[in-house]
């Protein structure tokens, strides 16, 4: 890929390598909202928020992925992110991530007690951002 | 001289002993094996860590962070990463030895044992246990460092402990395991002035960072991210040290076994010999005494 758009982007999480290669753009929800980012991107730090994380190796090849949480390193001609959690599609479940969805709903519309209001909400992010990630990988 | 019957039954005693270590061995081995392979493909994720935290702290340097300043409590909480099961050689006792010889007093300590042999042997000597995780060890997962460390952080917050360590055995290679304690929070800028100094190079590259959110609102969530990667990296270290350990121990116990039978089997055909002599000198003396 002789691309001269073309920056290092590594994906790593506790446990494996989970990609590494040569893409044009990567983009990703951080704290502070969504990012794109593009060859001699400022460099910056930024805190991940559930979200899905595109990587766009060529113009027609766009990996998916569903990004949970950890940061992101971004320098001038290579990014890094340090993901605690994060899924190819081919790994997510949908029929759990449905259920989780509705559970987690349920939780949060009922509050029984006992519920841990914080643990209900992310589980909901988690679930919708992985629903998202299949339809996304499906219909690209 | 022991008799024949005897030293025939001491020997197949230790040949079914040397058989169970051979076949300990052989476990620890295959378990060494992938316990090494999960070392070493999570290894990319900590250094990445550890550079990003070490950048964060060089720029930001001793700024006003709870995680970073003593909140005053005297209590310290330490993270014993042992494992359930002995035979390991002195996997464990290194361990234990590494805190009762520390400096840190026994009243001053909250212990968050992992693993049975490190936690009963603590209790004996009195040392107060908080909590008891010792089922993780088996089969250590993300998820289990990430709750412990929030426990963890929950109770430094709340002013009820005021440092955290963690004391794991370093996994370097197969052969050599160092036991180490480590200092988790607060985050000890100065100890950590000298890893800055290998890595200054870098700086220039990283002075212009810019952090979103602003660097203390990042560091709050980041640092728990950083705990829990030790933690976690501690877990796994420990889980492929002990396999190890008990690797070594069980090949040492193997050929120690070894080494008896085979000076039992000396003894052994040195008492027949000495049985068949007598035998044959209480014939000849018979004989001489008929012929007489």
């Amino acid at each position: 890929m002789a691309d001269d758009r073309a920056f290092k982007l590594r994906v790593i999480t506790p446990d494996r390598v989970f990609y590494e290669g040569e893409v044009i753009m990567v983009e990703l929800k951080t704290t502070e909202g969504e990012i794109g980012v593009l060859k001699r991107h400022i460099p910056l730090t930024a805190v991940i928020a559930p979200g899905v994380l595109y990587i766009k190796e060529s113009e027609e090849e766009i990996k998916v992925a569903a990004l949970h949480s950890g940061f992101v390193e971004v320098l001038q001609d290579s990014v890094t992110i340090l993901a605690e959690v994060v899924e190819w599609p081919s790994e997510i479940d949908e029929k759990r991530a449905e259920e989780a969805r509705i559970r987690a709903e349920r939780r949060l519309s009922e509050k029984p007690m006992g519920t841990d209001l914080n643990r209900a909400t992310l589980a909901l992010e988690r679930s919708v951002v992985r629903i998202e990630t299949l339809n996304k990988g499906n219909s690209k | 001289m022991a008799s024949m019957r005897d030293i025939k039954r001491r020997k197949v005693s230790i040949q079914s002993t040397q058989q169970i270590t051979k076949a300990m061995k052989l476990v620890s081995t295959v378990k060494l094996q992938r316990a090494k392979n999960r070392a070493e493909s999570s290894r990319a994720y900590f250094q990445c860590m550890y550079e990003t935290i070490m950048g964060i702290m060089r720029r930001s340097g001793f700024i006003n962070h709870p995680f970073m300043l003593p909140n005053g409590s005297t209590k310290k909480a330490v993270v014993v990463i042992t494992s359930n099961r002995g035979l390991a050689g002195g996997y464990n006792s290194n361990i234990v030895k590494l805190i009762t010889g520390s400096d840190l007093k026994k009243e001053d300590l909250a212990i968050y044992s992992i693993g049975k042999k490190g936690r009963d042997t603590l209790k004996r000597r009195g040392y107060q246990i908080k909590e008891d995780r010792s089922d993780i060890i088996e089969e250590p997962l993300y998820s289990d460092a990430m709750e412990l460390s929030e426990d963890l952080l929950l109770a430094y917050k709340n002013g009820e402990i005021g440092e955290i360590y963690i004391a794991y055995t370093n996994f370097k290679n197969t052969v050599s395991h160092v036991p180490t304690l480590l200092k988790l929070l607060p985050v000890d800028v100065e100890a950590t002035a000298d890893e800055i100094g290998d890595i200054r190079s870098e700086e220039d590259n990283r002075a212009l960072m810019n952090y979103e959110p602003e660097e203390t609102d990042a560091l709050d969530m980041i640092i728990p991210k950083y705990v829990t990667s030790i933690i976690y990296g501690a877990l796994i270290q420990a889980v492929a040290s002990e396999n190890g350990a008990r690797m070594q121990a069980m090949d040492s116990a193997t050929s120690n076994a070894e080494e008896m039978i085979g000076s039992l089997e000396l003894q052994y055909n040195r008492a027949r010999q000495g049985h068949i002599t007598q035998e044959l000198t209480e014939i000849i003396g018979g004989a001489d005494a008929l012929n007489a």
